[in-house]
């Protein structure tokens, strides 16, 4: 058991955890340590070498290595440590702590957790911490999450990881080349595979629209001449040991195979770009509430999970689109986790008899909930505590700088001339037109806390279109 | 790409894989490194006889072994007097202990046999019959309330169900591996990439030409699996046929795993025990199988279709209900090998309804343990007895030697380790600190093991069954490029020689323009 109690622990060194330890380092947490599970800091990023990250956080286009470069520095300039192969196991409460006769000798007050991590030199840690912050990323769905028929041989990728075979291996995954579904990774795969010279025969997306960024449908499958089939998916896997094509067929309004329309497609590769799941296996054993939409944590305005310190942000919470929005929502939980961590030190230093450290009082929920034709929203609940409270009094005492609460949400299809409305109860608290509004886009809402005031409710996502407007 | 440097690669590590005919004649070559034959090879080490194992496959365990069930049957099923009743209870209670010395999972957690109406009762109390004169200890009724609180997630119509409390589960291609394993470990020769092509007789000897040259073995044994009925007719044996019954299943996520507790069956039909679901040794849960009798011309075709995993999980849920679909991570098919004796003067091919397990009666020296079916699992290791009563009859020399090594220590796994042993392995061994497979937690120190053991792995797929690398909810996305790499590293197989499962199965295909690799071997 570590002797030091961290003020954070990030789990994840991915542009997620990286934002998070420098916004909690310029916060005032200063003993941090990020785990990293790859060779490197920068996760995924790392393998993402086109351009077109950090528009809007930077102003600028840069590739994944530079995006994340740029994070790297930063946490290296602030001397924040970190561990690389190292792999997170569990996230235990510092109280029901125990394991295989290792002694506890610290307060069992439930203000510390501890973080139990693997690598080679360490062998096992079990690192004391006020706080932890979840920045796991996410996962790609598989073939077998889909069930498509057929045979199992060699040449079934999901993008993701072919991606990391061309671009940090350096090997191709084959040469005539079939992608299902227009995730954006399977758009800059189509686009990368065909400058090195594979044969991207078409894209093929079962629902009508796609799922992808529409800079990416241009810039990676119209400029090179790739179709883009949509309604369509891929009925069977053919060959043996090696991928010897695949049969495709349209599908109905339901996602069902049409009969007749078949068509074989010769291909040895088939690359699967079909959703993003986040990956929260260390939420596991926690007792965190998931939502059962995101797969990701259910969170609060700050970031944080149902388990008070433990704190989550980027696509471990609900995949993003951008990585600029990942950053933006990173800094707000490392800035939030430092602020725990602070007070809970405080509390645990001035209180030998391990009062609990923050949130004496019970706070208000308001829970934040997806209306008409919204999948999800993040946060999923906003916490009226003392610090929102203090922000709701400076208002009425006619505070001149209103901070707002961003809410991020995905429609459920693509929409046009949408009006996004906030309902407290039969209440519009806030309202912003917007023309189109796409699954694969996510939709963000900025609420002035000032619209807050009198709110005690639910707070419900709508996105009305025209017609609603008519009735 | 070339394929000359992976031989080459093999040979180095001694693995046996051989380019020419050698002199040696051995007393016994089992084809077919399935159960049943891994099995018979082990049996055949216990004694001093010099035993070859030759499979056409990159790897044990590629058939029907590889994708079923995994249930070691109580043995209440099959007709007294038959030899699937009579190995399959002498099988069933040597696994316990076989699965100790050898190392691998074996779980006894019972069966049920589900009667879901009234009419099907009947059927309980026949098997209930069956089991008692197959001579099945435990065996009882439970009813309705029992099974119900047995199996809570149960349907509603579940009205009583035959108990088999000896019945357990395996992973049948670690036991499959584990047998072959043991038998290499004592002496065996494994050959690997090696199809029989012809069978000559020479005096007393036989010739068998394979791919990889002749080999010349005083005895032969037929467990080829779905193949056997060719390699009787190479030989001039007893001509009976094999008929392929594909089997489909899903596969649950462990987050599944307190759905059932027992193997659950529903009662039984013409075309088998029917559909079941099951815990795996692994803590999946498992859905299936289909009945699918497949052409010749779909010769080991083991392909997934879209109705029959419709079929599996409609029948599945009138035993459990609410199917969490959403965590399927995972489905495949296996093919079942069905012994039918020819129809003659235009009548239909006769169903055997029994293993053929025997010495052919013209081709003296050439046994066959052939239309292994269910319960072919359970039964392997008394068929692997009885195969050697046979054989000591014939003239081998079966005395037991006394240096036969009845352990084998597999692969220490780190994921289901307690604290303090994880602590002790990564200290004995650093590469246990590094997880490569993050939904199973399994470390660089398994994989390289498991291309380093006795018998071991020369592809992705061998790796996966060896040490569960990507058999978890993301089937491989993350891990497979670094299981490459080390595979790579570790059995000097160039990045692009590397295959999922042998063959042509290649997972890559070149270097990208401007190579920048990192990992593996390069070349």
């Amino acid at each position: 058991m570590s002797e030091k109690i961290y003020d954070a622990v990030i789990v994840g060194g991915g542009p997620a955890g990286l934002a998070a330890a420098v916004s909690a380092y310029d916060n005032g947490a200063k003993k941090l340590l990020i785990l990293e599970r790859d060779s490197r800091l920068g996760g995924i990023l790392l393998q993402c070498i086109h351009n077109g990250f950090g528009l809007h956080y930077f102003g600028e286009e840069l590739t994944g290595p530079e995006y994340a470069g740029r994070f790297v520095k930063q946490v290296k300039k602030r001397g924040i440590d970190y561990k690389v192969n190292t792999m997170v196991v569990s996230i235990d409460k510092a109280a029901d702590f125990g394991e295989a006769g290792l002694t506890v000798t610290f307060g069992a007050d439930g203000t510390e957790h501890v973080v139990t991590a693997m690598n080679s030199t360490d062998g096992l840690m079990f690192l004391r911490t006020y706080s932890v912050i979840l920045a796991t990323g996410c996962r790609e769905r598989t073939r077998g999450a889909l069930v498509i028929p057929g045979t199992r041989p060699a040449g079934i990728f999901t993008a993701g990881s072919a991606q990391r075979f061309v671009n940090i291996d350096g090997y191709l995954p084959g040469r005539k080349i079939v992608i299902l579904g227009s995730g954006d990774i399977g758009l800059i795969m189509a686009r990368r595979l065909t400058l090195e010279g594979c044969d991207v025969k078409l894209v093929c997306e079962v629902m009508p629209y796609s799922a992808g960024l529409s800079r990416n449908i241009t810039q990676c499958l119209e400029n090179f001449h790739i179709p883009l089939k949509l309604s369509t998916t891929v009925t069977e896997i053919h060959g043996r040991d090696r991928v010897q094509g695949v049969t495709i067929a349209k599908v109905d309004a339901n996602r069902i195979p049409v009969a007749g329309t078949e068509e074989f497609i010769a291909c040895d590769t088939l690359l699967l770009s079909v959703g993003l799941i986040p990956e929260n296996e260390v939420c596991a054993g926690t007792g965190i509430h998931m939502d059962p939409v995101t797969k990701g944590p259910s969170v609060n305005q700050r970031m944080e999970t149902s388990i008070p310190g433990i704190f989550a942000c980027g696509n471990a919470v609900h995949v993003h689109d951008l990585v600029d929005f990942v950053t933006n929502s990173s800094l707000l939980a490392g800035r939030c986790a430092a602020e725990y961590a602070v007070a809970a030190e405080g509390v645990f230093r001035s209180v030998p008899c391990h009062e609990p450290a923050v949130n004496s009082q019970a706070p208000v929920i308001i829970p934040v909930c997806p209306g008409n034709r919204v999948r999800y929203t993040v946060p999923q609940q906003i916490e009226v505590d003392d610090a929102f409270k203090a922000v709701i009094q400076e208002i009425r005492e006619g505070a001149s700088e209103i901070p707002k609460i961003q809410i991020m949400f995905r429609s459920t299809d693509v929409y046009r001339n949408v009006t996004i409305f906030i309902y407290s109860g039969n209440d519009r608290i806030y309202m912003k037109k917007v023309r189109i509004v796409r699954p694969g886009e996510m939709q963000t809402a900025d609420i002035p806390a000032s619209a807050l005031v009198n709110v005690t409710g639910l707070l419900t996502v709508s996105i009305e279109t025209p017609e609603d407007m008519i009735d | 790409m070339v394929n000359g440097s992976l031989l080459l690669s093999t040979q180095k590590t001694g693995l046996g894989i051989r380019g020419q005919m050698t002199d040696t004649l051995y007393d016994a070559a089992v084809i077919g490194a399935g159960i049943t034959g891994s099995c018979i090879a082990r049996e055949l080490t216990k004694t001093t006889a010099k035993v070859v194992l030759i499979e056409k496959e990159n790897d044990v365990s590629c058939g029907s072994s590889k994708a079923n069930s995994g249930i070691i049957h109580g043995g209440y099923d099959p007709v007294p007097g038959t030899l699937m009743a009579r190995f399959n209870v002498r099988g069933s209670s040597l696994y316990p202990e076989l699965a100790k010395k050898l190392n691998f999972d074996y779980k006894r957690i019972g069966s049920l046999v589900i009667a879901f109406d009234e009419k099907k009762k009947v059927l309980l109390d026949m098997l209930l019959e069956r089991g008692f004169a197959n001579g099945v200890q435990e065996l009882r009724i439970v009813d309705s309330d029992e099974l119900h609180k047995m199996e809570p997630k149960l349907g509603q119509n579940a009205l009583a169900a035959l108990y088999s409390p000896t019945a357990g589960i395996v992973s049948p291609y670690k036991a499959t591996w584990a047998f072959a394993e043991s038998a290499v470990i004592n002496g065996a020769e494994f050959m690997r990439n090696t199809s029989v092509h012809q069978i000559e007789k020479d005096g007393s000897i036989f010739i068998v030409h394979t791919g990889h040259g002749d080999i010349r073995a005083r005895f032969v044994i037929n467990a080829a699996g779905v193949a056997a009925d060719k390699i009787s007719a190479m030989a001039g044996a007893r001509r009976f046929i094999i008929k392929q019954r594909r089997g489909e299943y899903c596969l649950l996520d462990n987050k599944c795993y307190s759905l059932v507790n027992h193997v659950l069956f529903q009662t039984p039909t013409e075309l088998g025990k029917g559909v079941l679901v099951t815990r795996t040794v692994d803590g999946n849960i498992l859905i299936g199988p289909s009945a699918d009798d497949q052409s010749a011309d779909m010769y080991e075709y083991k392909g997934t279709t879209a109705s029959s995993q419709a079929d599996i999980l409609e029948k599945a849920s009138l035993t459990i209900p609410d199917i969490p679909r959403g965590n399927i991570i995972n489905s495949f098919a296996g093919v079942r090998a069905v012994a039918y004796t020819a129809g003659t003067g235009g009548n239909a091919d006769q169903p055997v309804n029994d293993f053929i397990v025997e010495e052919d009666s013209a081709v003296k020296g050439f046994f066959t343990a052939g239309g292994i079916c269910s319960p072919g699992l359970s039964a392997a290791p008394a068929i692997a007895e009885y195969m050697l009563d046979l054989l000591g009859k014939a003239g081998l020399d079966t005395k037991k030697r006394s240096d036969f090594i009845e352990e084998r220590k597999g692969i220490v796994a780190f994921g289901p380790a307690g604290t303090k042993k994880k602590l002790q392995l990564i200290k004995q061994n650093p590469l246990y600190g590094q997880i490569i497979c993050r939904c199973e937690t399994v470390t660089e120190a398994e994989i390289v093991q498991a291309v380093h053991s006795p018998l071991g792995a020369r592809d992705l797929d061998g790796i996966k069954r060896r040490t569960r690398a990507g058999m978890g909810r993301c089937q491989s996305g993350f891990c497979s490029p670094r299981v490459t790499e080390i595979l790579s590293r570790e059995a000097h197989i160039p990045m692009t020689s590397v295959t999922k499962k042998g063959g042509t199965s290649f997972v890559l295909d070149g270097k990208t323009r401007v190579f920048s690799g990192s990992g593996g071997n390069e070349e």
